[in-house]
């Protein structure tokens, strides 16, 4: 009953939030609305005991990509976007669209089957998800872990070599 | 748990119907410090703020990758170390790039 209850609230509380956020006429509030929308998707992962997965889209989500959303928002002026008149008038097609997606989703998804556990799995080895990760990303996958902090320079020089050369002009 | 819930949900809305609400233009217009407010609220930032976001983005992600190695550096020992004092001399290169370019200066 209770991981039913849990579960029930933060289901309906993001599809909620997520109607909310794309329905806001100020974009900011829009994006404050979706700080509460990750909080809660972070809340479903707990209940999948991805407690290292929960933390990230706190501490990322929440914390960092929502920050460059606000700045995005802020970079670009929204006042004339909030003045306008928003969605185009093909509603009908849209929900037609929409009703089709969600059939094709329903039945994929109830055809979905459980699958073997993984060998890494917290269940089988019965250490906690974050030991689990830290000990294949640090071993086996440690190119790919090398890889990453390249990928994330290239992400400082291009944002650099982007916002400031705009600095100078 | 519910109790405590009721009570905090309870007394705001005992509150709100109890309260005397008498708005004016001068108690709705957003406090500044006591003046009055001048211009638009919105205008466009600088593209200042941008990279300081960026760049907290990326090393709140490097953050991040920190979090599983700190745990499992027991049991790798050397090797997790080595590798990590790669993976932020790679990334401190991004540092030093950023500082040379000026990137974390104002104006």
């Amino acid at each position: 009953m209770l991981p039913e209850l849990f579960f029930g609230y933060f289901a309906a509380a993001i599809i909620i939030f997520s109607l909310i956020v794309v329905t806001r006429r100020n974009p900011v509030h829009s994006v404050l609305f979706m700080l509460i929308l990750f909080f809660h998707i972070a809340a479903l992962y707990l209940f999948l005991d991805a407690e290292f997965l929960a933390a990230i889209q706190v501490i990322v989500y929440a914390g960092a990509i929502l920050v460059l959303f606000l700045f995005v928002v802020l970079l670009l002026n929204l006042k004339e976007e909030t003045l306008i008149r928003r969605y185009i008038n093909q509603w009908p097609m849209g929900v037609v669209f929409a009703v089709g997606l969600f059939i094709l989703m329903f039945i994929s998804v109830r055809s979905f089957l459980a699958g073997p556990k993984g060998e890494i799995s917290s269940v089988l080895t019965g250490q906690s998800n974050v030991t689990n990760l830290g000990t294949v990303l640090y071993t086996e996958y440690l190119f790919p872990f090398e890889i990453a902090s390249l990928v994330l320079l290239v992400a400082i020089i291009g944002a650099i070599v982007l916002a400031k050369k705009r600095l100078k002009s | 748990m519910l109790i405590a819930g009721a009570f905090g949900l309870g007394a705001l809305i005992v509150g709100s119907i109890f309260r005397p609400r008498r708005p004016y233009a001068e108690k709705l217009t957003p406090y500044e410090s006591g003046n009055p407010p001048v211009g638009e609220p919105r205008y466009r930032f600088s593209v200042k703020f941008y990279i300081i976001a960026m760049l907290f983005v990326i090393f709140d992600v490097e953050a991040v990758f920190l979090y599983p190695w700190a745990v499992v550096f027991e049991k790798i020992g050397l090797y997790a170390f080595i590798e990590m004092i790669i993976f932020i001399v790679i990334l401190f290169a991004g540092y030093i790039y950023a500082w040379r370019k000026d990137a974390f200066k104002w104006d």
